[in-house]
């Protein structure tokens, strides 16, 4: 829906426009998730790199994952609960949550997303730096969970973004969502620049 | 020569790190004043009024679960509470005792968050949070223990709660109620006489008592305002006609007093697990109930005094196996009636600790 | 203990002064029809004995030929309580009058019922969705509601 070019809204504009991003999302979350380094051109994949770059670059990677904020729901207190001391994630260099998107590189989505929620989520990924991560926690995270039939939840944040890895449980525990993380780790691991733009 | 300016509008939310959840603000501004303030619901509307419709009595226990999901224990209660009005169903003394203990440890568990995340929204990042996540994880093993959840707990049934308590519980939360003043006295040498405290709650976001009540506030909200309400006295459900505590309440309705009321809450709650623990008699914590319970026709409502006020479950019953009608009055939405009354004129960096200070759980406001 | 005060009671005595307002009442609740909502709502508000001046909360039911919506009035200076409902048969533009003029608490209700139920409050400030987005088709908590899939 275009918006009037005028500098400000009515109430009723904004929401007739914020109605409209819903209902366009909506419509194409079906569709496959295109691949955001699609613009990196073959002359990065024809460069030579020696393994341990990759390597060094990788380790710096995983061990400053900086999540973003992303809490809709009663996950982000398991979150908050491994961010607190007993569970303690600044172990990995990663208690530094960020509120700016452009700061992080890990969404650590904690909690059930409706439609009215996913404009902003999908916002929010998109600002990310990229390279960027997302670990889908909990059931709702996967699959919408208890809520999948609902009218206003979307079945899962892979109809909006990319998820690297799926932490089952509702809520995952504590330590289930260390080992998810640990799984990211791993993923991270094998990542090679050669790998970047295909 | 007057300089001309216009409003603004500012956008808070609904993915903003002091709006406890998915909450946003649409304020307008005149500088850093509030003119108008809209708040926009719906971010985590999860359809659980309908969906109830299409599950069985029984599976809807874990819907009540995640409402207010920082007082799972507390949503569980008033909707079997409804059932067992619907279906004539009794419940057995200790079962009672144990809904109780539960209930009152989950209101400490969610005033220690309240209070927590309060005072991180006035800039003490961290700190106190995380000295009140110290006793909150303490209170979730002892709910690890009874039911093996951590949040989520689905502990109360129809008749009874689904496991009697294991030897080690009690002993556990005999030290945890021995502990427990010690801590919260800790937090007061923190807080309560905290200059940055005091200048920036004191005096700000007055509730007076005739708008509390004609907003229908209730729990801390009202209570602050100087209303003596609390359902567990006024209409007592479960046992807790056989236990004495006092009602805390405010004077001047501020902030400050509903920070107050909290901290003095988590007391009373000590008074009464020491009283329950005390009184917790042997026998049975289940009534058999058919699996699939077909209550009679009729409609009930059930309340109770939440951690965050008055909540209530409306259901009406066909005689099949679903609620024909499922309702939930949550008392965090019904707070926020008054949050544009209470902020219009007020400087935008009150607008985050007033909205802290009235507590609300998303999962519950939006349902 | 809060006292549920019994409908029936409410009739005879609202019956001089409202004739022909009450649609039906017994012990646990008291029918009134909606053109009187407002009026008999007012006056156990502002009747001395009555002073129910805490509306605990509002919902609406859906059966299939008409909706009641219910309230549930508190006095906290009496405890006692009263389940007052009022019925609306018109289903595609379903009106009620709003009661916010005398309890601001039924605001995000009421705005609540019009989204989920689709019953208009008249006289509300605010009469628009307050979980669903605008564009939204339908009224989720209506018995024929589907959503097309
Ligand atoms: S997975 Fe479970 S705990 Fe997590 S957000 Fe969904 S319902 Fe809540």
């Amino acid at each position: 829906m275009a918006v009037s070019k005028r500098y400000s809204y009515s109430d009723t504009e904004l929401d007739r426009y914020e109605g409209g991003v819903i209902e366009a999302l909506k419509a194409r979350s079906g569709e496959a998730i295109p691949d955001p380094d699609e613009w990196l051109d073959e002359d990065l994949s024809q460069n030579i790199l020696l393994t341990t770059v990759d390597a060094v670059l990788n380790w710096a990677r995983r061990s400053a994952l900086w999540p973003v904020v992303c809490f809709p729901a009663c996950c982000a207190f398991e979150f908050i609960a491994i961010a607190a001391s007993r569970w303690d994630f600044a172990r990995f260099g990663m208690e530094v949550v960020r509120a700016s998107p452009r700061q992080a590189d890990l969404m650590i989505t904690a909690g059930t997303l409706t439609w009215k929620m996913a404009p902003q989520v999908k916002r929010i990924y998109d600002q990310m730096a990229e390279p960027k991560w997302v670990i889908a926690m909990g059931a709702c995270g996967i699959s919408g969970g208890l809520f999948k039939g609902s009218y206003s939840v979307v079945p899962g944040y892979n109809r909006i973004v990319p998820v690297d890895v799926y932490v089952p449980g509702c809520p995952p525990r504590p330590e289930t969502l260390l080992h998810g993380i640990m799984m990211l780790h791993k993923k991270i691991a094998k990542r090679s620049l050669m790998q970047e733009g295909k | 020569m007057a300089l001309k300016t216009e409003h603004f509008v500012l956008n808070l939310g609904p993915l903003h790190p002091s709006t406890h959840g998915v909450f946003r603000l649409r304020a307008t501004l005149d500088g850093e004043v509030i003119v108008d303030i809209e708040p926009v619901l719906g971010y985590l509307h999860r359809g659980i009024e309908k969906l109830a419709e299409g599950c069985t009595y029984k599976q809807n226990i874990p819907f009540t679960d995640r409402l207010d999901y920082l007082a799972s224990m507390s949503n569980n209660l008033p909707y079997v509470m409804a059932v067992e009005k619907l279906a004539e169903i009794t419940v057995p003394e200790r079962a009672e005792y144990l809904r109780v203990i539960m209930v009152e440890l989950q209101r400490i568990v969610s005033h220690l968050i309240a209070v927590g995340t309060f005072v991180q929204d006035l800039g003490a990042m961290g700190t106190p949070l995380l000295y009140m996540f110290r006793e909150r994880e303490k209170i979730l093993d002892l709910f690890e223990m009874v039911c093996g959840q951590r949040l989520t707990y689905n502990y109360m049934r129809f008749g009874g709660v689904s496991h009697d308590i294991p030897d080690e519980f009690l002993p556990a939360l005999a030290k945890f109620v021995d502990r427990m003043p010690g801590f919260i006295d800790e937090y007061d040498q923190l807080l309560a006489e905290n200059e940055i405290l005091l200048a920036r709650t004191k005096g700000v976001g007055i509730l007076p008592k005739d708008l509390a009540i004609n907003i229908s506030a209730s729990g801390p909200v009202l209570r602050a305002s100087g209303v003596k309400w609390d359902i567990r006295k006024a209409d007592p459900y479960s046992v807790y006609d056989r236990f004495e505590f006092d009602i805390p309440t405010g004077s001047i309705s501020d902030a400050y007093d509903r920070y107050r009321v909290r901290i003095e809450e988590m007391r009373q709650c000590v008074r009464i697990l020491r009283q329950a623990m005390e009184q917790l008699p042997k026998g049975k914590v289940l009534t058999e109930v058919p699996l699939k319970l077909r209550p009679p026709a009729g409609e009930v409502y059930a309340h109770i005094e939440a951690p965050k006020g008055e909540l209530g479950f409306y259901l009406v019953s066909d005689n099949s196996d679903k609620p024909y009608r499922f309702h939930i009055r949550a008392p965090a939405l019904i707070n926020l009636t008054a949050l544009r009354q209470m902020l219009i004129g007020w400087k935008l960096a009150d607008a985050i600790i007033v909205f802290g200070s009235i507590d609300i759980c998303l999962g519950e406001v939006d349902r | 203990m809060t006292v549920a005060l019994s409908g029936k009671e409410m009739a005879g005595k609202l019956e001089a002064q409202f004739p022909a307002s009450i649609i039906e009442s017994s012990r646990a609740s008291l029918i009134v029809k909606s053109e009187f909502l407002l009026r008999i709502a007012w006056y156990f508000k502002a009747t001395p004995g009555f002073d129910f001046d805490y509306l605990s909360s509002i919902t609406a039911v859906d059966y299939g030929n008409y909706f009641e919506l219910v309230y549930h009035l508190v006095s906290l200076e009496h405890n006692h309580s009263l389940v007052l409902k009022t019925r609306c048969y018109e289903r595609d533009e379903p009106v009620v009058p709003s009661l916010v003029s005398l309890w601001q608490g039924a605001d995000f209700q009421e705005r609540e019922i019009y989204d989920l139920m689709g019953i208009r409050f008249d006289g509300h400030p605010n009469m628009k969705r307050i979980f669903l987005w605008d564009g939204f088709q339908g009224h989720p908590l209506r018995k024929d509601y589907s959503d097309g899939t």
